[in-house]
């Protein structure tokens, strides 16, 4: 009986041995395992062998039983383990093919800009404006304390609306700088007063590299009782490093704009050549990039502020330059082209 | 203006290298645009002098001339048509750097042997040392040029480019600037004194002065120098008028020009013999009087412009041009030298109205000083003398009738720590001041100010002004960084600056880029999206850069479709854009209506071609996509209806209603317009959206609806329908139905499977309750009414 269970043992282990699909594995457990096994019919014949055979083929039959199940469970392992190894193999992918890209749009940079600008004014307490494009030389230019017949007018090439008022005395033009909202803002509220406007400016200019007949500005202003020239150099350092980095230096120099006295231009140093003197600088080691100054007196008057008691800053900046300057541009012309090769960059 | 630093150092030391001096005049106001070094390149060019000329051996038309080097002799062929005996002119040797006469580029000198002569040199021109464009013959040194002296020791100078603001008219001066950097360096300045005989007739005996328009001319000086010999001014003169960026003419016009770049004064020389009863008369134009200027131009005149007048006719353009007539010619011989003041916007008005900019009117527009004219009349008097030879009269004639008081600036202490923020010591700001010309007193005990502004100084009226004086010239480098103390002011929101960002936010995020187009267009691409005039009339410039931005416009389609049809040029195949900007509409004796829109457009494949997509090219249902999306984001319900629109194309255009107003309109582009924009793609769509019309919409937030706790049961239902049955009202149908949470459309078919002139729309419906769990049994109910409920109002059938 022994030697049977032993040939058992064998033939059971070798076919299992022989199978490579799971779905086999039924069909051998049944025939070594099942009821109506060899082994199964041994067991069950025990009760009628003597009780020393019973004891050693008994022992044997069980021990041969484990056995075979547990080679069960290990084939089922390898099957498995060989299945998922196979899966893998047939399942691989060419990762380099490029994914699936949502179609994505973007924002203008003129637009990217103006928004972060924003964003560093506002978090210094400005509120955020929008003018006119279409002014009166009132706005634009007389309560700026620069009158008709003035000199300063040569530094705005104006263009000038097809219009007249039914009294002919106010002309109308296309703003040639957002300063005119400091005029408004001004007359409608009273200060305190932090404000920015960003918005489209337009000037009779032929265009070049550097030049556009429309362009963006935002002015920035804040009227109260104590501001000085001091708060508006910490205000624009500060606007500086937020937008070019930590390590630019800024400078004021003196300059002249016809509404602000003082008067400032703000320069940051040349990040080709970190102040060396390169082309992009013209040689000074300097990048101007807007021009401020306090609030003249007269323009506060014509708002009917005392200026014995407020004061204010204002300043002026050029948005495309901004953008050109961080990013290397070197023909504004690309901003409104609108070649979708440039604005996808961004 | 240009600035020699050799002449202005006539005026004050200079203890900085240029590029210094150059940062501190800057830096306080005055930008150097550049600063060019005159004679850099000059070595190997030394001051010669002719001492034989004969003709060359063979070529008639080149000439030998020995050149005297102080050391040496040496002998140049040379081609120059006026080189005489006894002139210094500049010598090159060979290995010299000139400038290539023909080619304009620098290049080495060369030994050369010329028609057989060897020639160990060449006499140079302006142009070929880079002075001038001048070529036609060789520079002529003046007769004082040491012999042998490098020409670089002798003529080599630094000029600096400076752009002056308008409000500093004293700074287009050498003068002016000489006060400048002695303010910025602590130097002294010193005018030479102005001494000469008057020798001739009492000046009164010789000319009248009369100032009609005292208004426009508050000072009218004159002087008057007979037996004048007319020639050319003397080489020290001439280079620098050359060095300033003019051209040297004639001793008389170069000693006015001379005086005006070294003062700041314009001046004018009359013939005297010219003028018409010994009379000056300034007043205004009469209409209809005209005008042969300097240039050969005939000027017709009105009254508002301001003429020097003769007792006939106008003799010069005040302040601005003189005339032809009395112009000084080589045989003149007595000079009436003017030096006047006169009113700024005036000259600016007429020089302006006439497009006659000059170096005199863009002087006379910043408003200089009267008192600066006799000082200047006297100077040009002097070297006209000096240089011309002739007698001057005596004394001037000085017609005042504008002179002003000199107010004392009151500068408190407070009130320049109060601009900026830094506290100066009154004794460095009387030193700024001093420095400056002006002069100051202390009043009061707080150290108080009253300061004296100098006469130069015409753009200093208030106490801010003074103070910026101090500030830029002590350097702005001083102040400190201080950030904006007190309360944030209270901010008002602005609705519609919210709402376009969020629109452009959510279009961009939908896969638009966007872009910013010019708000002028022309007329034509107006009109090709306003063909039958639905806008009205769009404004127009009166001084347009060019036809193509000659008209504000009235929509955005244009500047997209064009926008749309570059890029199809450049290669794109899959262009999605939107703008969201202004148009603008004109209203009567006020400002245009400035209206924000949002507009898009696409067209082209749905993406860019890639292995994973197909060719399928975007239609009306992506750009309805879109504007859904929009408006889903937004919280506004907004409905579409079949619509027609003056450039979409009719059967494939829907407004867009939101409470029952037209918000928008959406469609495809017609054939017609999009070829009119060269665009070959097709179709092309465009949704357009008023934005100021959403903001009384804004606001609702969405309202929390609890999760359902019971399941429900999704069944799907083919309907075979009227082929031009409207979608939107079977879904509202079926919505309608209280067990129905939820109703989408998920297949249109049209073809042979369905009856011609019908379609068939399949939705898949959620039943689900609130309350309970539904059984199949209710929904059957539920569905077969609604099918009973189709079939009545619409004669719909299930699909089999």
């Amino acid at each position: 009986m022994i030697d049977k269970l032993e040939e058992l043992r064998t033939i059971a282990t070798s076919e299992l041995d022989s199978i490579n699909k799971p779905s086999d594995l039924e069909a051998w457990r049944i025939r070594y395992l099942g009821r109506k096994s060899a082994l199964t019919q041994i067991l069950r014949g025990l009760a009628t062998l003597p009780l020393e055979e019973k004891r050693l083929v008994g022992a044997a039959a069980n021990e041969l039983r484990v056995a075979l199940e547990q080679s069960l469970i290990h084939k089922e392992e390898v099957l498995r383990e060989t299945e998922i190894v196979q899966a893998i193999e047939k399942g691989r992918l060419d990762v380099t093919l490029p994914g699936r890209s949502p179609v994505l749009g973007r924002l203008h940079p003129t637009t990217q800009m103006l928004r972060q600008i924003s964003a560093i004014f506002s978090t210094m307490g400005f509120e955020v404006i929008e003018g006119p494009d279409i002014e009166w030389d009132y706005y634009n230019f007389e309560a700026l304390n620069i009158p008709q017949d003035h000199p300063a007018r040569d530094m705005w090439d104006t263009l000038w609306m097809d219009f007249q008022t039914d009294d002919g005395q106010q002309p109308m033009l296309f703003r040639t700088h957002t300063s005119p909202m400091q005029i408004r803002v001004m007359e409608s509220r009273r200060p305190p007063l932090r404000v920015i406007v960003p918005g489209k400016v337009y000037r009779y200019e032929a265009t070049d590299a550097t030049h556009e007949a429309m362009f963006y500005q935002i002015e920035g202003f804040a009227v109260d009782k104590n501001i000085t020239l001091a708060d508006l150099k910490g205000t624009l350092f500060e606007f500086a490093r937020k937008l070019f980095g930590e390590e630019r230096k800024a400078r004021f120099r003196c300059d002249y704009f016809p509404f602000v006295e003082p008067g400032v231009e703000m320069a940051i140093d040349c990040f080709l050549c970190n102040g060396a003197g390169c082309r992009l600088c013209s040689g000074s080691g300097w990048i101007e990039i807007l021009g401020a100054g306090m609030i003249h007196p007269q323009v506060l008057r014509n708002v009917n502020y005392d200026p014995e008691i407020y004061t204010g800053f204002a300043f002026g900046l050029g948005v495309e330059r901004m953008f050109m300057l961080k990013h290397g541009i070197e023909d504004i012309r690309h901003f409104y082209s609108n070649d979708l090769r440039f604005l996808r960059q961004f | 203006m240009r600035i020699s630093l050799k002449w202005l150092k006539d005026y004050v030391n200079l203890p900085l290298p240029a590029h210094e001096l150059a940062e501190k005049l800057t830096m306080s106001g005055n930008e150097v645009e550049k600063a060019e070094s005159v004679g850099t390149t000059w070595e190997n060019v030394l001051v010669g002098q002719v001492t034989a000329l004969e003709k060359h051996p063979n070529a008639d038309r080149l000439m030998l001339s020995t050149i005297d080097l102080g050391t040496e002799m040496t002998t140049v062929v040379t081609g120059a048509p006026n080189l005489e005996v006894g002139q210094k002119v500049p010598f090159a040797r060979v290995g010299a750097q000139l400038i290539d006469g023909h080619t304009g580029e620098m290049a080495t000198l060369k030994p050369a042997k010329i028609r057989g002569i060897k020639s160990e040199g060449m006499v140079c021109s302006e142009k070929e040392l880079g002075i001038s464009d001048r070529h036609e013959g060789i520079m002529v040194l003046s007769p004082e040029a040491p012999v042998g002296m490098p020409l670089m020791q002798y003529l080599g100078d630094t000029i600096l480019d400076i752009s002056t603001t308008p409000n500093r008219p004293d700074c287009l001066s050498v003068i002016g600037i000489a006060r400048e950097v002695a303010a910025l360096t602590s130097q002294a300045i010193h005018i030479p004194e102005i001494i000469y005989d008057e020798q001739g007739i009492p000046i009164h005996d010789a000319i009248s002065i009369e100032i009609e328009n005292p208004e426009l001319c508050s000072r009218y000086c004159a002087s008057l120098v007979t037996d004048v010999t007319i020639g050319p001014s003397p080489q020290w003169m001439q280079e620098r008028i050359l060095a300033c960026g003019m051209r040297p003419i004639n001793n008389i016009v170069d000693i006015t020009n001379y005086v005006m770049m070294e003062y700041g004064q314009p001046l004018h020389a009359f013939d005297y013999k010219q003028i018409k009863g010994r009379k000056i008369i300034v007043r205004r134009a009469r209409n209809g009087e005209s005008m042969f200027t300097l240039d050969g131009s005939q000027r017709d005149l009105n009254q508002g412009m301001l003429v020097i007048a003769d007792e006939k006719e106008p003799v010069a353009l005040a302040g601005v041009m003189g005339g032809a007539d009395s112009e000084v010619i080589e045989t003149t011989t007595s000079i009436l030298l003017e030096s006047a003041n006169f009113n700024g916007a005036s000259i600016r008005r007429t020089s302006t109205k006439l497009n006659l900019r000059s170096e005199a009117s863009s002087r006379f527009e910043k408003n200089i000083s009267p008192e600066l004219a006799p000082i200047a009349l006297r100077r040009a008097t002097q070297l006209l003398m000096e240089l011309g030879g002739g007698t001057a009269a005596q004394g001037i004639v000085d017609v005042y009738p504008g002179k002003k008081e000199v107010k004392p600036i009151l500068l408190t202490k407070e009130r320049s720590s109060r601009i900026l923020g830094l506290a100066i010591d009154t004794k460095r700001i009387q030193e700024v001041l001093a420095s400056l010309g002006f002069s100051s007193s202390i009043v009061g005990p707080l150290d108080d100010l009253s300061v004296t502004v100098p006469y130069w100084r015409t753009d200093i009226t208030l106490a801010d002004d003074v103070i910026e004086e101090v500030a830029r010239i002590t350097g702005y480098d001083d102040i400190p960084t201080t950030m904006l103390r007190g309360e944030i002011p209270k901010h008002i929101p602005v609705p519609v600056l919210a709402l376009k960002d969020t629109v452009s936010d959510i279009l961009a995020e939908c896969g638009m880029q966007e872009i910013i187009t010019y708000s002028l267009v022309s007329k034509l691409m107006l009109d090709r999206v306003n063909p039958n005039n639905e806008l009205g009339p769009a404004m127009r410039v009166a001084n347009p850069l060019s036809s193509e931005q000659e008209y504000l416009r009235t929509s955005l389609r244009a500047g997209l479709l064009a926008t749309f049809a570059t890029n199809e040029r450049y290669g794109q195949s899959s262009i999605r854009l939107f703008e969201v900007n202004k148009v603008y509409f004109p209203r009567d004796n006020d400002l245009p209506k400035e209206q924000e829109m949002a507009v898009g457009i696409l067209g082209g494949l749905r993406s860019d071609r890639a292995w994973y997509t197909g060719e399928d090219e975007l239609d009306f249902y992506d750009a309805k996509g879109i504007v859904e999306t929009v408006f889903n984001r937004l919280r506004i319900d907004v409905r579409f209806e079949p619509a027609e629109d003056q450039i979409l194309l009719p059967g494939r255009t829907a407004k867009i209603t939101a409470n029952g107003q037209k918000v928008g309109v959406l469609g495809e582009v017609h054939p017609k317009t999009a070829a009119e924009f060269d665009i070959s793609c097709q179709p092309i769509l465009l949704f357009e959206v008023e934005l100021g019309r959403l903001l009384p919409l804004l606001g609702m937030t969405s309202r929390y609806q609890s999760i359902p706790r019971y399941p429900g049961i999704t069944r799907d239902i083919a309907l075979v329908l009227d082929a031009s049955l409207v979608t939107s009202e079977v879904q509202a149908i079926i919505q309608s139905f209280p067990l129905v949470s939820q109703v989408s459309l998920f297949d249109v078919y049209t073809g042979d499977r369905v009856p011609e002139g019908k379609k068939s729309l399949a939705f898949s419906i959620r039943f689900q309750s609130p309350e309970r769990t539904l059984t199949d049994e209710e929904v059957d109910h539920t569905q077969h009414k609604i099918i009973q409920r189709l079939e009545g109002e619409f004669g719909a059938t299930l699909r089999s």
